[in-house]
């Protein structure tokens, strides 16, 4: 698949700003000035990752029509999460801003709604069995678990931000490990996608077209997966070893100064052979993977 | 609403002869005339004259090499595109409402008025049936030819998608799948016909028929058993005496 930028940014962004928002909103106590630039942070990462999605879209002007389908699209779920966490978090803000004294347990809606997002990002993807390597179960937990890490190490909460980034870690060597054979385990071939696999091998003979076109473009995308492996490994390492280490070996408050750079780098490298990896059983007809 | 509906009144639907199709591109010339001027907007190229060409089509034509166990291989024409499938998953994930199934014949359309672009529907395709307009920024699909099948102001022979009017070939059926007793449903019966990848669990209605069984060389002449010839006389003798040296 196609890794087009506004799509990783946005994932990569957004995730990382609702994870965020979440914890200010259960866990972080700040007021004043302080709070309202820790709030200023969530809602930015949040917001930058929506507008970034609407660079993918044919026709902006018409994303309003993205909250009529809720009852099927993921996608439209997607949309209904990221304005009701945004709003439901918005009183939390403008509490902890203005000294407003509202109770903590008023966070929890718009946490659980950010997380909800999070997740309903992953489903978009999880969701297409035509891609066999997204259509899994890791997917929406790989999608929170960037956002608990990155939202915790942005928080800088150094005991909680371990764990995730250890969870974090393990779910992405799972879902490269079961991402690995879910092209084959899918059962589709050049021989089921033609319907002549039962008379004998399948090749293509002739190309239907000698040029690209949208199909070859967007879903079989295959530059750059030579260097896949090298990747994975700078992926792994810039979004948990080192963020890890910084968090533990940095005193105080400097742990999330190193740790958050590198673990967006490594957000953005993963994210981007989440999509570059990803091979679309389209690819059949075309004799490419 | 994107929700598949559960049953359709109709499900109209092509019936593609692979034995029959000789990858004249014929279909695919008349579908991009037909929908260059019909139903939404036309169907865009870029750079269409230059070193690049790319363009929007909503049916191609691949060339497959088949090859048999035993037997020569062979070549086999195969166009592709939309199934109109039953379960159609490029329907649901829509977040618009812009991609819907018709309860009235099962056609998959595209309100291309509703349509933000988004290209989730083309991703959910295994097919590879949709394409974007690069120009329109829309989806664009196969219509089954919506505004020639219904329309009154085309003479009765030409209400039937462009793609199975221009065939030369006689390759390309379209009529009801749904019910048992159509001429399509009976080809689909007597040849065998059967789903693209029904791994993927989107039970299409188009059907494809395979290629007929090819005579093998083998089989063919009623004069094999005559070409065991065995020499007798003086060639046999020659013949036993040069197998010995």
């Amino acid at each position: 698949m196609n890794p087009a930028p506004s799509v990783i940014i946005f994932t990569v962004f957004s995730g990382m700003g609702f994870g965020y928002l979440a914890l200010l909103a259960t866990v972080h106590d700040y007021s004043g000035i302080a709070a309202f630039w820790h709030w200023f942070v969530g809602y930015a990462l949040a917001t930058i990752g929506l507008a970034a999605s609407a660079f993918h879209l044919g026709n902006p002007s018409r994303a309003w029509r993205a909250f009529t389908q809720w009852r099927s699209s993921w996608l439209s779920r997607e949309a209904w999460g990221a304005v009701l966490a945004l709003l439901a978090l918005a009183p939390v803000a403008l509490s902890d801003w203005l000294h407003l004294g509202l109770p903590r347990g008023f966070g929890w809606p718009g946490a659980v709604l950010a997380v909800a997002t999070v997740a309903a990002s992953g489903m978009i993807y999880a969701s297409i069995r035509a891609v066999p390597r997204w259509h899994h179960w890791t997917v929406p937990v790989l999608f929170v678990a960037f956002a608990c890490a990155g939202g915790s190490l942005l928080a800088g909460l150094r005991g909680p931000s371990l764990v995730a980034l250890l969870v974090l870690g393990g779910l992405m060597v799972l879902y490269w490990r079961v991402g690995d054979g879910a092209f084959s385990r899918a059962g589709s071939t050049m021989g089921t996608a033609t319907g002549l696999g039962t008379l004998g091998g399948v090749s293509v003979f002739e190309p239907a077209h000698t040029a690209d076109n949208y199909l070859l473009r967007e879903m079989i995308y295959a530059v750059g997966r030579r260097h896949a492996a090298k990747l994975r490994v700078l992926a792994l390492l810039l979004a948990v070893v080192l963020p890890l280490l910084a968090m533990l070996l940095l005193p105080g408050r400097y742990g999330p100064y190193v740790a958050v750079p590198l673990h967006l780098l490594g957000a953005l490298a993963q994210r981007w052979l989440f999509f570059a990896e990803a091979e679309h059983v389209v690819g059949l007809y075309y004799g490419k993977r | 609403m994107t929700c598949l509906p559960g049953k359709t009144d109709k499900a109209l639907g092509l019936v593609i002869d692979l034995d029959t199709c000789v990858g004249c591109q014929a279909c695919v010339t008349a579908c991009k005339g037909w929908n260059d001027q019909g139903y939404g907007v036309p169907l865009s190229d870029q750079n269409p004259y230059g070193s690049n060409p790319s363009g929007t089509f909503l049916n191609r034509v691949h060339s497959y090499q088949v090859q048999p166990a035993e037997a020569a291989p062979m070549i086999v024409n195969f166009p592709r595109s939309c199934l109109h499938c039953t379960d159609a998953p490029c329907v649901t994930v829509c977040p618009t409402g812009a991609s819907y199934k018709r309860v009235e014949d099962g056609i998959v359309l595209v309100n291309e008025d509703a349509c933000i672009g988004c290209g989730l529907c083309a991703w959910a395709c295994p097919y590879g049936a949709r394409e974007m307009d690069a120009d329109a920024g829309v989806m664009k699909k196969c219509t089954l030819c919506v505004d020639r099948i219904y329309n009154e102001n085309l003479p009765e022979e030409d209400r039937e998608p462009a793609c199975v009017r221009t065939c030369p070939t006689g390759a390309r059926h379209f009529g009801d799948l749904s019910d048992p007793d159509s001429k399509v449903s009976q080809l689909v019966a007597a040849r065998g016909g059967y789903d693209l990848m029904p791994e993927q669990g989107t039970k299409p209605v188009n059907k494809y028929l395979p290629p007929r069984k090819k005579d093998r060389p083998d089989q063919a002449s009623l004069l094999a058993p005559l070409l065991d010839i065995q020499a007798t006389g003086f060639a046999g003798w020659l013949d036993r005496v040069l197998r010995k040296i």
